[in-house]
């Protein structure tokens, strides 16, 4: 055990922890007052619930001995067998139980992204149940076939440095479905966004890109100059794509937003998830210039043609930056800057990592989509999805949880 | 005759309003934040490139209370100076008869009502 490791990687943990607070804020700005309640504690709820699921079979199912390929099983049942003193075998200068918490909180974050499709109108029970189903149902197998011993996507040499596939894949394409399936919020073909408090927006976004140094730098599991290198790689997309989203405000309406540049540093932030610790520093300034543009288009065609009311866009962030992200990856990566990447990208003129990433998002998706559709249909099963339309209109916050934030700047808001 | 006289204004003549109508010394300003629109329908606003139409948007609501006609008139005036900005959207004036007054106070009523309280 490595004392320096370890201990960066504890530090790391608490960051990425940071995260599902830090996207409460971020997604309950970007809704309205009368929801911001429920928005925040589908976060919070989460919070519970992964921690719990995580220690009892989370970890096991992840990250113990393999099955087909496709997960591990219950031979760390509630985590016994793990000695933290001993080290892990996933990181050989960590303590076992180490790798453990850092893992947690990257099960803790993804469910948490979700959320965002469904803000406003999804009756809270519901959502808590269909987030531990995910959780068993994808969130875990998936996490095996990507990160796990003997797991199915990191056979085919497919590369995912910090959680492209895993954590913004995977959730985007639940979110998006998820959403389809509750249907649209009231009102929505008035007004798509409900933007109410605009500076949280930024307070979500700002303590995101904190908790993201955990998140990348972190990934490389070791204090080593792979971190420092995913650390900037992390950094630099992030300020590339938050500048593009602003150009691209100031180009289509004369003015730069703060939801714009917030939303642009968020999804610079995920399309290098996959590529900090494989890509140059250079591509890493490519990925993050392009991310915002990319995301931008898709997000209108989602609401526009596909006409699914996916509110905060967790799919046209996580699941478009993360698709993008995983392809940039088998782009750019280079073998000499980390041996886990086998092949060097499509750019230096090698396929197979290429051909790899694209076989890993194309499976990441179907699984995604498959285990979304089980899910949503168990939760059925058990439970009504959809608010009623009255609780709906009255507002989320008292409907589900009988509080309320703070009273309304102009006693009126329906309006932004 | 006694007139109270309505004026819808933009938020942004709150400052230069109140200084101007306290300048020629109404005995009286009623504010309310209001949410409205008018002739303009509303105003354009984007998220994340998605058009949002903004119908009812925030304005103020000047009420003042006068005696007079000539008071009426210098109201009027001085409102119009100051929230003019030739642009759509400076908002409306209204003016109608009130009826009666009474300060609370003392049980005065009409004229003596809006005049400048002594403190007796």
């Amino acid at each position: 055990m490595n004392t320096g490791d370890n201990a960066f990687i504890l530090i790391c943990s608490a960051l990425v922890f940071f995260m599902t607070p830090a996207l409460a804020f971020f997604y309950g700005g970007m809704v309205r007052r009368k929801n911001v309640l429920n928005t925040i504690m589908a976060c919070v709820g989460v919070m519970g619930l992964s921690v719990v699921m995580w220690v009892m079979c989370g970890y096991s199912f992840a990250f113990g001995p393999d099955h087909l390929g496709l997960i591990g099983g219950l031979k760390y049942f509630f985590l016994n067998g793990i000695d933290f003193n001993s080290t892990s075998p996933y990181a050989p200068t960590l303590s076992a139980t180490t790798f453990v918490i850092f893992q947690m909180m990257f099960a803790m974050i993804t469910p948490a992204l979700i959320t965002g499709s469904v803000v406003g109108r999804m009756r809270f029970p519901a959502l808590m149940l269909f987030i531990a189903l995910w959780s068993l149902i994808v969130y875990y197998p998936l996490a095996h076939m990507v990160w796990g011993a003997g797991g199915m996507i990191a056979k085919w040499g497919a590369v995912d440095f910090a959680g492209g596939n895993v954590v913004h894949i995977s959730s985007g394409v639940s979110g998006l479905i998820l959403a389809a399936f509750l249907g649209k919020r009231r009102g929505v073909e008035h007004v798509s966004y409900r933007v109410h408090n605009i500076p949280f927006v930024f307070l979500g976004a700002g303590i995101l890109w904190f908790g993201w140094f955990g998140f990348n730098a972190g990934s490389a599991l070791a204090a080593n100059g792979l971190a420092a290198h995913a650390f900037l790689t992390t950094t630099l997309s992030a300020a590339a794509a938050l500048l593009s989203w602003m150009a691209i405000d100031v180009l289509k309406e004369g003015k730069p937003t703060l939801v714009g540049a917030s939303t642009g540093l968020v999804v610079g932030l995920v399309a290098i998830t996959p590529g900090a610790g494989f890509v140059p520093l250079w591509a890493a300034f490519i990925i993050g210039i392009l991310v915002s543009p990319i995301c931008y288009g898709c997000m209108h065609i989602i609401k526009t043609r596909l006409k699914i009311d996916d509110a905060l866009d967790a799919f046209g962030c996580h699941g478009i930056g993360g698709i993008w992200g995983g392809i940039a990856t088998g782009l750019f990566a280079k073998s000499s800057i980390n041996s886990v990447a086998k092949w060097d990208g499509l750019v230096f003129g090698d396929t197979h990592l290429f051909v790899a990433q694209l076989e890993a998002i194309a499976t990441t998706i179907a699984i995604a989509a498959v285990g979304t559709l089980i899910c949503v249909g168990i939760t059925r099963l058990v439970t009504t999805m959809r608010a009623s339309a009255q609780d709906e209109a009255f507002g989320m916050d008292n409907s589900q949880h009988g509080e309320d934030a703070y009273p309304a700047f102009n006693g009126f808001d329906s309006v932004i | 005759m006694m007139y109270k006289i309505e004026a819808i204004v933009r938020e942004e003549k709150f400052e230069e309003l109140k200084a101007a109508l306290n300048k020629i010394d109404v005995n009286g300003i009623t504010i309310w934040q209001v949410l409205g629109f008018g002739s303009q329908r509303g105003y354009r606003r984007v998220v994340r490139g998605q058009e949002i139409d903004v119908l009812i948007h925030s304005k103020l609501k000047f009420e003042i209370v006068v005696s007079s006609e000539e008071w009426r008139d210098k109201t009027i005036d001085t409102i119009l100076e100051v929230a003019k900005t030739d642009q759509v959207g400076d908002g409306k004036i209204f003016v109608s008869e009130i009826v009666d007054a009474i300060r609370i106070r003392t049980g005065e009523r009409g004229y003596d009502a809006l005049q400048p309280d002594t403190g007796k």
